[in-house]
């Protein structure tokens, strides 16, 4: 029906755009596409189950060097790392989950964050193996996939537009799906899915985690296509672009996350015309957002006229 | 016959205040037990005890025979205690067919559709899917929260002051209802319509100042004079 | 230097620390205790405090003290005046909702960070001390100044006990903090409290950062390591604490100190922010507070 056509169609126009696209605007959506898979893992642990994560930094992070590492210390091809990137993402998160989901609200945030940061100050402590803030680049060799080089152009475009169809949709499924209805619940009352038989801990791990899942494809893919791996992945900044995106684009809808990457990239790009102050358009959108449209973009939609929205 | 829930000693107390203190409390199965006192004298406070909701300080709590006293309130549900809110709980913004869906779906998620619409029509609510929940009348929110209770195909159905702010016509419909469960599932029921406990109950219990002042048939509570002093008004 | 002596040295450098990190912290705690709400922009208060230094000590001619004394009077005053805007603006019309107040703090810190670059500049700009004063000790020199920090620290601290222990407004706000709604009830303009409680711990974080600033050059980005600091201070010392705060700035900033002088940097603040993680999880109410 009409959300699959809405879904499927948008995937289209997306693959068809390296054809009337520039390259580097193509290029430039590559980048928004594996941006927006990282947003839609915190779509689905913040605006559909309720977790303000401030760490999700480190979740990309942890795919970003779990799919870097091996492909820099083993020779580990594109494969295999992402691959175990993925892994990183979800494992780095479950663990995150086992222990600050003993906090909620505030507190959450806070552990989250805190995590985080000492994820990202470790990376700096091991500098000689991580490359610390400066980083280091993915050898070539590492980034063939089934004999297509990722750094040309046209592949990088199409791995990216693969993992943000496959992510994209099965965040549709997963959101339609009884757990899909189950994390909305624990997000609209706690209480209340305790008294129908959820364990609320073991709900918000496993969103936890599937976001974790998301954040390391995301980290991973970075790696990969753009052939560098950062401690500065692990910075703040990128714990709260996510956020923006997805409250810019709407909380809690499929394809906010895209809608919310895109309008920021685009947004920043406009700006760097004019001013270099990059940093104030960020701040001021989520000042924006929160006070006047909290439910961002498709959320509004969603809410006055087109209420089958996913 | 083997009591469905069993408590003995069961003591809960709010710093210097004792809300439960010490009951010895026994509930056979198929049976509509009513639970009333004054306000204050612990029955909310019970009965979060025996769903859960409330870890107990000190005593048992019984489940057909098996001691679930340390079991957190979710595994409790699974194993069959539904309660329904005093002060209605429910999804505001999610639809009437989600809320009871979540109900039927922590019990399996097979056959979800048609499981869901069963439950809404076993309270009268069919039609009203698409509707969202806080936008319901409150007496149509009260029948949602049953609903939900009872899509958990619960063995003990703990329902809090349920007829609070219904109509008298709602009330006959709610009794019907009520009637028609056991002896499938056994009824806790707190209630301060005492035209209401006396119909339906086949036994009643009495709770003053945490603890039992008496337990017995409606005509036996109804004669206790005790009773009467701290309750019913003599 | 022998060990003793050394150690010395670090202690005396913690307590510079610990003093400015107590006010800065104290600020912190006083808006989450009073308004249950964190301030991730905190630190940029104390950037702003620095950064109002520099400009008034540079606008001011004469001698430095007098220039210092200006800037100790003005910018704290200028900060709390634009953290009372920012409150009136933006937090109170999120009814100060904690998961939309973090939020909006957060594009406050973008905003505020940005303002100082684009007007301030990236570099790090140096501040005179009011007074050049040696301290000759058996083993090593001293700066006078910096003790002078830490007597002021105390005093100011002093007086905001003071201030909340012994005066009707201090007693006003500890009512709120207590319970809103009831103060409310009272008669209390709670808004109006919030505000200046909001303006109040602004003002404190920027007059830690007056006071860092002729030991510590003012720069753009230097609110973030007070930030985590002051995070951390407050979260061990128990959210809204004001004793607690105190006791954990004195017992960070000494640590501080010393471990820096022993391991990396980045070891030791690894060390700390895995230590207040471990603190929220598992005794969310920190040392000396009553809730989290």
């Amino acid at each position: 029906m009409r959300v699959w056509v809405l879904h499927l169609g948008l995937i289209a126009v997306l693959f068809t755009a390296q054809y009337w696209l520039s390259p580097y605007l193509a290029t430039n959506l590559a980048r928004i596409m594996v941006l927006t898979v990282f947003a839609m893992g915190y779509n689905l642990a913040f605006g559909y189950t309720g977790l303000l994560s401030l760490g999700h930094a480190l979740l990309l992070a942890a795919g970003m060097y779990a799919a870097g590492l091996p492909a820099q210390l083993w020779g580990w091809t594109a494969g295999p790392a992402f691959i175990a990137g993925i892994a990183g993402g979800g494992l780095v998160a479950a663990a995150l989950g086992l222990l600050a989901l003993r906090t909620a609200g505030v507190s959450f945030m806070i552990v989250t964050l805190m995590f985080a940061q000492a994820g990202f100050l470790t990376l700096l402590y091991f500098a000689p193996i991580t490359g610390g803030d400066d980083g280091f680049a993915v050898a070539a060799t590492s980034r063939t996939l089934l004999g297509f080089d990722l750094s040309a152009d046209t592949p990088r475009f199409l791995a990216a537009l693969v993992i943000f169809a496959v992510g994209l949709l099965a965040s549709l499924a997963l959101v339609r799906s009884p757990f899909g209805r189950t994390m909305v619940a624990m997000r609209e009352n706690e209480e209340r899915s305790r008294m129908l038989g959820y364990n609320p801990f073991t709900v918000k791990l496993a969103a936890l985690t599937i976001s974790g899942l998301y954040a390391g494809a995301a980290g991973a893919a970075y790696a990969l296509l753009f052939g560098y791996v950062g401690a500065s992945f692990a910075t703040i900044q990128y714990s709260i672009l996510p956020m923006l995106y997805v409250l810019l684009g709407g909380a809690g809808t499929t394809l906010g996350p895209f809608l919310g990457a895109l309008l920021m990239f685009a947004l920043i790009e406009a700006a760097t015309g004019l001013t270099t102050a990059h940093q104030f358009i960020v701040g001021a959108a989520l000042v924006a957002l929160v006070l006047f449209a909290p439910k961002g973009i498709l959320g509004t939609i969603r809410e006055r006229w087109l209420r089958w929205l996913p | 016959m083997a009591s469905l829930i069993e408590t003995r000693g069961l003591t809960r107390h709010f710093g210097g205040l004792k809300a439960v203190d010490g009951v010895d409390f026994a509930l056979a199965p198929g049976e509509i037990h009513g639970l009333i006192g004054p306000n204050g004298a612990g029955k909310t406070t019970f009965v979060s005890l025996l769903s859960g909701r409330l870890p107990a300080q000190s005593g048992t709590i019984l489940l057909a025979g098996e001691d679930i006293t340390r079991l957190p309130a979710h595994a409790r549900v699974r194993k069959g205690i539904a309660y329904t809110f005093q002060i209605t709980s429910i999804f505001p913004r999610l639809t009437v067919f989600d809320n009871v869906a979540l109900a039927v779906q922590s019990q399996g998620a097979a056959d979800l559709a048609a499981k869901t619409r069963a439950a809404l029509a076993r309270v009268g609510l069919e039609g009203l899917e698409e509707q969202e929940a806080e936008t319901l009348s409150y007496g149509h929110q009260r029948l949602l929260e049953l609903a939900m209770g009872l899509a958990l195909n619960p063995q003990l159905l703990i329902l809090d002051e349920p007829t609070q702010g219904l109509a008298a016509s709602e009330i006959e419909g709610f009794k019907t209802l009520v009637r028609g469960l056991v002896p499938e599932t056994t009824v806790l029921l707190i209630e301060h319509n005492m035209e209401v406990v006396m119909d339906l109950a086949t036994r009643i219990t009495v709770l003053t100042f945490g603890r039992v002042l008496a337990t017995g048939t409606p005509a036996e509570i109804r004669a206790n004079p005790a009773v009467q002093e701290a309750y019913l008004g003599a | 230097m022998a060990f003793g002596p050394f150690l010395l040295l670090a202690l005396m450098e913690g307590l510079v620390t610990a003093a400015i990190l107590a006010l800065a912290a104290a600020g912190l705690s006083l808006v989450f205790g009073v308004m249950r709400v964190v301030n991730v922009a905190h630190g940029e208060f104390y950037m702003l405090g620095a950064v109002l230094a520099w400009a008034v000590t540079t606008m001011i001619p004469g001698p430095p003290a007098l220039a210092f004394l200006a800037a100790v009077l003005i910018a704290p005053v200028l900060v709390a005046a634009l953290a009372a805007a920012a409150d009136g603006l933006i937090l109170k019309r999120l009814n100060y909702d904690p998961e939309a107040t973090i939020v909006a703090t957060i594009g406050l810190l973008y905003i505020l960070q940005q303002a100082a670059l684009s007007l301030y500049g990236p570099n790090a700009n140096p501040v005179a001390a009011p007074f050049e004063w040696r301290i000759q000790l058996p083993w090593f020199g001293y700066s006078g100044y910096k003790l002078f920090v830490v007597l002021a620290a105390g005093l100011v601290l002093l007086a905001l006990w003071a201030f909340m222990t012994r005066t009707k407004a201090g007693l006003i706000m500890r009512a709120t903090q207590v319970d809103r709604s009831t103060a409310r009830a009272f008669g209390i303009n709670v808004d109006r409290v919030y505000m200046g409680t909001f303006a109040l711990g602004a003002g404190l974080a920027a007059l830690a950062g007056v006071l860092i600033v002729p030991i510590q050059q003012a720069q753009y980005l230097m609110g973030h390591d007070p930030l985590l600091l002051s995070f951390i201070v407050v979260i061990i010392g128990g959210l809204g604490s004001l004793r607690g705060t105190l006791i954990a700035a004195l017992v960070i900033g000494l640590s501080d100190g010393v471990i820096s002088m022993f391991f990396t940097p980045t070891l030791a603040k690894i060390l700390a922010t895995l230590l207040v993680a471990m603190v929220l999880v598992f005794r969310p109410q920190g040392l000396f507070g009553a809730r989290a």
